[in-house]
């Protein structure tokens, strides 16, 4: 394999995976403060579809961005009414908006554009169009360094630097702010952030409302910058690989980066059969490949490498004591 | 005390539950511009009009009644089992392996082996997650979904490297052999005089279902076992300490509701298609969630919820046929009623409970003359 084949590898590896980080990020936010959310995935699909269709609406990709997140907060707020107000299971409430999502964006396509499920395809403003960062096209005869800056660091769309830059601005928020120590402590211990005059109610809702941007963005840039155009169910999984990228990073925002990085190179490899039968010397299967991230997330589950020990509270709806 | 009375609890919140997520779902043929009482008159008529349409409304409802009890038997020791997809899945390459590798002389024999290789590929992909949360700790629910996609990628691989007959390029088996044919509907009714639709995939598979609601009514009220599972469901800590062994009630339930699962491949696999398809469950397994919530996880409750969803299904497809609105709008459906008989349960329940207190002390009598207990 070349360098040039690398370069080609680990660039469908950055777009592929940060569909995944957004989601995973958004999980993170959710999950930490106690509520788990099996429905990144319906999310992601509503915001995916919303975001298309108003963007072949109205010509701006950015409006559609804003209503895709739209979309999306729409439904983790449904999320917090069913598993924070009404303290139903967190787990059924995420099933039942997946499946919301699933129907709803092929019906409501179906009524908008009559084209079987979905949206026109995207052209022009109504895309994410890829940026070329500063000096690209100076650099890219430079040996080396100049592939890996013009080829994988340049020519990605806006949200894959907002995805990454998320990363840190994550960490900064959970770990290094007064909000974040609240909204970690409500995952673990509820009654004790209650006790100190904080409102548990007020801080789910919160990290709600985050996770509900988080995958407004990742569901927008499936339709809007990966692909041009809404397809249905083109959200394929990808929640629950975000999922399973979350526990593999045992909730952690780094680890976050780095366990969808891998599961989006999972993805980049199944697409380049020819590159694994050059590593490996054999022919490996595709399904295998698919399944991976599934297999890998079982094992780090069941703990036998390392040991993933989710948000104490998660799960529970909080009653406060009379 | 409970607050409500039984019939209450068992009928008027399911029911509210589900004239909801009508209103939901009617608003939502509204908004996409169709008529809703016009739609469900054509799902009327499409799926219960005719044996061809009840042909068909109970064959999905078998389905439907396999994954029902599946999730229904896990729910009573509180245990969420969301893979009923993939266990279903692995049910149906076990009754593939059965019907193609073994000669059968007849039917039935081939019925009895495809029911015990279903439940036994079910069961084992139940199993496992089984296993890793009663001895390893992981979360049941998150160990079921990543093997609902394992199953998928085993079952892809296998069909398209293995089982797949060669210079076929459709990734399936080949058609079981015509000694496996289960008997429809229409031949077993036949020496009762009644003349049922032969184009219907109806077939026997639903006795095999009606008895498989008993057998679990039976384990969960009458026996042993269905004593442990629901007191572990009640209180682990009870449990314990009456001496039920977690891992044991963990194992065995997931056992229970993964062989259920399995089975249904006996209808759609071996009853329907003859030959094991790519995706074969199609959704089925998550119905399954939704059946079990609105019948309360009894089998009874499974029963008339699989048969209402077996409507819903068949009267969808005739919709997607006839009108402009798509097949999706049972996904919709399915997701209200999940909704509002699962997640939302505390939102229908919460203003009854108060309506049925409010009742209960204008009727009683006044403190002064005769102390009552103070309601829990």
């Amino acid at each position: 394999m070349d360098f040039l084949t690398l370069i080609q590898l680990l660039d469908s590896t950055v777009r592929l995976a940060t569909p995944l980080l957004l989601a995973c990020l958004a999980g993170l936010f959710s999950e930490r403060a106690g509520i788990f959310d099996i429905g990144l995935e319906g999310k992601m699909l509503a915001a995916a579809f919303f975001s298309a269709a108003i963007a072949s609406v109205t010509g701006s990709v950015w409006l559609g961005l804003l209503a895709g997140i739209a979309a999306s907060m729409l439904l983790s707020g449904l999320h917090g009414v069913a598993s924070i107000t009404f303290r139903g299971n967190q787990l059924i409430s995420g099933v039942a908006i997946n499946f919301l999502a699933a129907g709803l964006t092929v019906l409501i396509a179906q009524s908008w554009f009559q084209q079987g499920g979905r949206t026109p395809s995207l052209m022009g403003g109504g895309r994410f169009t890829p940026i070329t960062l500063p000096f690209a096209d100076a650099v890219a005869d430079v040996p080396f360094i100049g592939p890996i800056y013009a080829e994988l660091i340049s020519g990605h769309s806006i949200l894959v630097y907002m995805a990454f830059a998320a990363v840190p601005l994550t960490w900064f928020i959970l770990f290094r702010t007064r909000f974040g120590l609240r909204l970690r402590a409500v995952g673990e211990n509820p009654a004790a952030v209650d006790t100190a005059g904080v409102s548990v109610v007020g801080l789910r809702y919160a990290a709600i409302a985050i996770c509900g941007v988080l995958c407004g963005i990742a569901g927008a840039y499936l339709s809007t910058a990966l692909q041009a155009g809404f397809v249905k169910d083109m959200s394929a999984g990808r929640g629950y690989i975000a999922l399973a990228a979350l526990i593999f990073a045992k909730w952690r925002p780094w680890y976050a980066l780095y366990a969808t990085l891998l599961f989006g190179l999972f993805g980049a490899l199944e697409t380049r059969p020819d590159v694994i039968t050059a590593l490996t010397g054999m022919r490996v299967q595709g399904q295998l490949l698919g399944a991976l991230p599934y297999i890998m997330t079982v094992i780090i589950l069941a703990g036998f490498v390392g040991r993933a020990t989710p948000p104490r509270a998660g799960g529970d709806p909080y009653v406060k004591e009379r | 005390m409970d607050v409500m009375p039984k019939w209450a609890e068992v009928i008027l919140v399911p029911l509210i539950s589900l004239i909801l997520a009508a209103i939901i779902s009617a608003l939502v043929i509204l908004a996409i511009g169709e008529d809703p009482i016009a739609a469900v008159k054509l799902m009327v008529s499409g799926a219960l009009g005719s044996t061809y349409g009840w042909g068909y409304t109970l064959y999905y409802a078998t389905n439907f009644m396999f994954t029902g009890l599946a999730v229904a038997v896990a729910f009573h020791a509180r245990l969420f089992n969301i893979g009923g997809e993939g266990q279903a899945a692995l049910g149906g390459l076990g009754v593939a392996l059965a019907c193609l590798y073994i000669p059968w002389p007849h039917w039935s024999l081939a019925l009895l082996g495809a029911i015990a290789m279903a439940a036994l590929f079910g069961a084992f992909w139940a199993a496992i997650p089984a296993y890793l949360q009663a001895r390893r700790g992981s979360h049941i629910v998150i160990t079921t979904i990543m093997f609902n996609f394992i199953a998928a990628s085993l079952l892809n691989y296998i069909l398209v490297n293995v089982l797949r007959p060669t210079g076929s390029m459709d990734p399936a088996t080949a058609r079981f052999p015509e000694a496996t044919q289960l008997p429809t509907l229409h031949e077993v009714l036949a020496p009762f005089g009644i003349s049922f639709s032969k184009a219907a995939p109806a077939n026997i598979t639903l006795l095999v279902a009606v008895l498989a609601c008993v057998l679990v009514w039976v384990l969960i009220w009458r026996t042993r076992l269905g004593y442990e599972l629901r007191a572990y469901g009640h209180s682990q800590s009870a449990a314990k300490y009456a001496g039920i062994s977690p891992f044991k009630i963990t194992m065995v339930t997931m056992i229970i509701s993964g062989g259920l699962a399995g089975l249904m491949a006996i209808n759609n696999v071996m009853g329907e298609a003859e030959r094991l398809v790519l995706n074969a469950v199609e959704g089925a397994g998550f119905i399954g969630i939704a059946v079990a919530l609105m019948g309360r996880s009894h089998p009874f409750g499974v029963f008339i919820a699989a048969i209402l969803f077996g409507f819903l299904y068949q009267g969808g497809a005739e919709l997607a046929l006839w009108t402009s609105i798509p097949r999706e709008l049972i996904v919709v459906i399915q997701a209200l009623v999940i909704l509002f008989t699962g997640a939302l349960d505390n939102m229908v329940r919460m203003p009854l409970e108060r309506m049925f207190l409010a009742v209960r002390r204008a009727r009683a009598p006044k403190p002064e003359r005769k102390p009552i207990e103070p309601a829990e």
